[in-house]
């Protein structure tokens, strides 16, 4: 067995665990990235398009080139890399944790630390978890495996293409399979408003006359062997309406349906859950309820932006070095989520050290207000201009927001949009 | 095309023709195995509960009872032999009123005539020990300890390399389309060209049992599809029961099952629709709410989200609800082996022996052979073992450590072995490995079991299917596209 010891082990190599572990290397740490495949970058490498960096790296960037940023950075640290080996379980021991790892060319690789970062990502939702109903042909991918087929392996997943979800993956990929010489015929998207980024309607549908149906839904796949066409019905106040119900010949279905945090390892090791977001439920340092596990980027939850990620993850690599520097907060106060929020990350608030946070609302809102109370009383109101489900909003809290509240050891926040 | 002449030619790679041609590899005759679709139990077999029965849903009068119980009992031999997944888990009929428990001791007293070892009727607090998930509302039920479950096409696929270890020949792709018989031979026709004469056949065709009857001049019947639908749960599924619930049975069907499958992820299901079309196995919105509904019946707190798959099986159904399984009374030297529904996967090895001497008493002589051997190689699957235990693995076969299958832990070396056993399509490695099988159902995966395919056979991308012709995954690739080059220009 493959035995090496180190201060942090970051689990995943992509935006999140790389941004992370470069931050743990800055506090003189050492610092392991265990990655499943043989590069780090993770999904960007397959996101060729741009409009990633604008935060992080102040330019517009690509998905690869955004990830050879991030790489760029790493090979700057002393980060030990183990790529193309597997997590596999995680045990506890009196000083940490011991990683236990599958490697094609290490055999089993075991590795001792004191902290471990949570860096997996998220997968697709897919056929299952959404229901459609029909025959199960060759020819339904999920949107981000066809972006996969075609950027990175270079293959073709079809010629004519419905889409259904117009989340930016969904929306990205009928721009992708145009260019590649398919026909997209349609994207079908479930609510009455658009998933995605308003600049990737633009770019990616309206650009190229895709129709984007909103308040349809795919309601049966057809086809023996490969997909030969789909149904598509109408909602009418979100009932299917089956008269007017159409088809769509074609012979690929890309599904863009919503991403889920990858978190059977973390339940594995007894990581507890937030119902909510599917990640785990972490403290106001990103510390999940394991303690010396901690959690950043999409797999503690679904963000919209690679730069919000890498913040995250910045963060997290902080805390984790604040962590094992045996800094722990004095008090932390739980965060809730008022009305018309659907989760706000992370659940707890370090009042000595304020920072940022991230929410998804449940409602579509132009000239929203952002309240947030302590106690029931209001204590900070930020003005939105629009606000949606599928767009993630950050929340910074500096010092001078915090001065003046009264917190005890039961203070509540909460987050409430209005 | 020179004809390949055999002495058995079993038409179906299905559970019945596989126990059969198994059966048969025992002894001195050459017997040839001929399957329509690219793989083996990629019809009836593939999509099914997966049960071994408990012998008490039938009457004894009926010949599947005697078969269900003969082969309810060979299947502990047939795992050592074979390496399949089985758990005799037993089965619970759950009873949720005072009526249904009337029915529950009809179904015990049958049990009991029928020879079904250790059935119990069981009280409200005997079922609740014996399954602790139960709706509170449970009144009763019956408990059939000897019930369990299987992966029915791993099952296949283990008794059909048994029989090809034994010399049985397999041809796939092989859709018989004509047959005449030469006065001492049957000379049959693949759609494709190909030939095979055989001095018997056996019609194991499944849902397809009637035309091939009537192709090789036998009997005419009509084959019934009836059509179950099935959901697959996450393994992470807080209602994995400890044993199969059935709720007490309709008159047409032994009703919606929550199913703890053998290899630890939840079944809920069929329905049983009558159908027409022998290929039509679409999913149906109103079905589902129909199986969450009645799987809740048993075990509150099933759940829509817990669902990763959904998909349908036909069950080959006669008039007759008995199995036919006889010598032909109109063809000479044909076995006629049709309808064989439930409990036709319990019944299969016992099917085999039945077949075997129908073609002695038929005149065929079957002599033992001295060399059968009844194993075959077990297969390591890196998810049986810990990563301690592992090291060994990894270092026989460094390909254990590359884990392709990340849900249902499944690695390149796991694949490999599928793809040379002759496993090349998509569903084919699925069914033989549970790779894309689990949570992300592929999502993950199928491109490097693409791309271990085309390494492994040298096949191009552009043939590479799902489960055969026509399902082809990928229509072109960008070195072989000009427009993309034009656009990057």
């Amino acid at each position: 067995m493959h035995e090496q010891s180190f201060d942090v082990a970051v689990i995943g190599g992509g935006a999140a665990g790389m941004a992370a572990a470069v931050e743990v290397c800055r506090h003189n740490l050492s610092c392991a990235i265990v990655e499943r495949v043989s590069y780090l970058g993770g999904i960007l490498l397959q996101c060729i398009h741009n409009g990633f960096g604008l935060q992080e790296f102040k330019q517009e960037l690509t998905g690869p080139e955004f990830a050879e940023e991030q790489i760029r950075q790493v090979k700057e640290t002393d980060t030990a890399l183990f790529l193309d080996t597997t997590v596999d379980s995680m045990e506890d021991t009196e000083t940490g944790k011991e990683v236990y790892c599958y490697s094609r060319e290490r055999g089993i690789v075991k590795l001792n630390v004191r902290a471990v970062i949570l860096a997996m990502g998220c997968r697709e939702r897919n056929r299952g978890n959404i229901g459609t109903p029909g025959t199960r042909p060759a020819g339904v991918f999920t949107a981000g495996l066809a972006q996969r087929l075609v950027n990175v392996e270079g293959f073709i997943p079809g010629r004519n293409v419905v889409i259904v979800g117009s989340g930016d993956i969904g929306l990205i990929m009928a721009r992708r399979m145009t260019w590649v010489g398919a026909r997209v015929h349609a994207v079908v998207e479930i609510q009455p408003y658009p998933s995605g980024l308003t600049r990737n309607i633009v770019q990616c549908l309206n650009d190229f006359e895709i129709p984007l149906y909103l308040s349809h839904v795919v309601s049966r796949i057809e086809g023996r062997d490969r997909v030969e066409r789909v149904a598509i019905t109408p909602l009418e106040n979100g009932i299917p309406n089956e008269e007017k119900t159409f088809h769509v010949p074609c012979d690929t279905l890309l599904l863009s349906v919503g991403l889920v945090p990858e978190n059977e390892l973390s339940e594995n090791a007894g990581v507890q859950l937030n119902p909510q977001t599917n990640g785990a439920v972490v403290d106001s340092t990103m510390m999940t309820s394991v303690p010396g596990v901690f959690s950043c980027g999409n797999v503690l939850h679904v963000h919209d932006l690679a730069d919000y990620v890498a913040e995250e993850a910045r963060r997290t690599g902080a805390y984790v070095a604040a962590w094992l520097d045996n800094e722990r907060p004095s008090l932390q106060i739980p965060i809730r989520a008022g009305a018309n929020v659907r989760y706000v990350s992370p659940g707890r608030f370090n009042p000595e050290r304020p920072d940022k946070l991230y929410l998804r609302t449940l409602i579509v809102k132009n000239n929203a207000r952002l309240v947030i109370k302590l106690d029931n009383q209001v204590v900070k109101e930020k003005k939105v201009s629009h606000l949606q489900p599928s767009e993630m909003v950050s929340l910074k809290l500096q010092p001078k927001d915090v001065e003046s509240w009264k917190v005890s050891e039961d203070s509540v926040l909460e987050v409430s949009v209005q | 095309m020179e004809p390949l002449t055999t002495d058995i030619a079993i038409i179906g790679a299905g559970v019945s023709g596989a126990c059969i041609a198994r059966q048969l590899s025992a002894y001195e005759t050459d017997v040839t195995l001929l399957e329509k679709e690219v793989d083996v139990s990629f019809g009836v077999s593939k999509a099914n509960s997966g049960i071994i029965h408990g012998g008490f849903h039938h009457s004894p009068r009926y010949l599947k009872t005697r078969l269900e119980i003969q082969g309810n009992l060979m299947f502990d031999r047939l795992q050592r032999e074979l390496d399949f997944p089985f758990s005799r888990c037993g089965i619970l009929v759950v009873a949720m009123n005072e009526e249904e428990m009337k029915y529950i001791s009809h179904l015990y007293t049958q049990g009991v005539e029928n020879g079904a070892i250790g059935i119990e009727m069981c009280s409200r607090e005997r079922m609740f020990e014996l399954e602790p998930k139960l709706d509170s509302d449970c009144v009763g039920g019956l408990h059939a300890p000897g019930g369990g479950v299987i992966e029915p096409y791993r099952f296949v696929f283990s008794l059909v390399e048994s029989a090809r270890k034994n010399g049985v020949k397999l041809m796939t792709g092989f859709n018989v389309t004509s047959a005449e018989w030469t006065g001492d031979k049957h000379r049959i026709h693949a759609v494709d060209g190909r030939v095979v004469e055989a001095r018997w056949v056996v019609n194991a065709a499944g849902l397809q049992a009637d035309t091939v009857s009537r192709i090789f001049g036998g009997e005419d019947f009509t084959v019934h599809p009836r059509k179950g639908e099935y959901y697959l749960l996450d393994r992470k599924t807080k209602v994995c029961p400890q044993r199969v619930l059935f709720p007490v049975p309709t008159r047409v069907s032994k009703g919606m099952l929550v199913i703890p499958t053998a290899e630890g992820t939840v079944l809920i299901g069929p329905t049983a629709v009558d159908i027409e079309d022998k290929e039509d196995l679409s999913t149906n919105e109103d079905q589902l709410s129909q199986i969450l509904d009645q799987a809740r019946k048993m075990v509150p707190g099933v759940s829509r989200t817990d669902i990763i798959a959904a998909f349908s099986g036909l069950r080959p159904a006669l008039e007759d609800p008995d199995f036919y399984i006889d010598i032909s009374g109109k063809a000479p030297n044909l076995i006629q082996v049709a309808g064989i529904q439930s409990p036709g996967l319990t019944a299969s090895p016992a099917i085999g022996e039945y077949v075997k001497d129908l073609l002695k008493k038929a005149g065929c002589r079957l002599t033992e052979k001295a060399d059968y051997d009844p194993y075959v190689t077990k297969m390591p699957r890196i998810r049986d073992y810990t990563p301690f235990e592992a090291e060994e693995l990894l270092a026989s076969n460094p390909a254990y450590g590359n884990l392709v299958c990340r849900c249902e832990k499944i690695s390149e070396a796991e694949i490999v072995e599928a793809i040379r056993r002759g496993h090349t399509t998509l569903d084919g490695i699925k069914y033989f490995t549970r790779a894309q099988m689990g949570r992300c159902q592929g999502g993950f995966c199928s491109y490097k079991i693409i791309k271990l395919i085309m390494r492994e056979t040298g096949l191009r991308y552009d043939r590479i299917t799902k489960r055969g012709p026509g399902s082809e995954i990928l229509t072109g690739s960008l070195e072989e596209n000009p427009r993309e080059v034009a656009h990057h220009a």
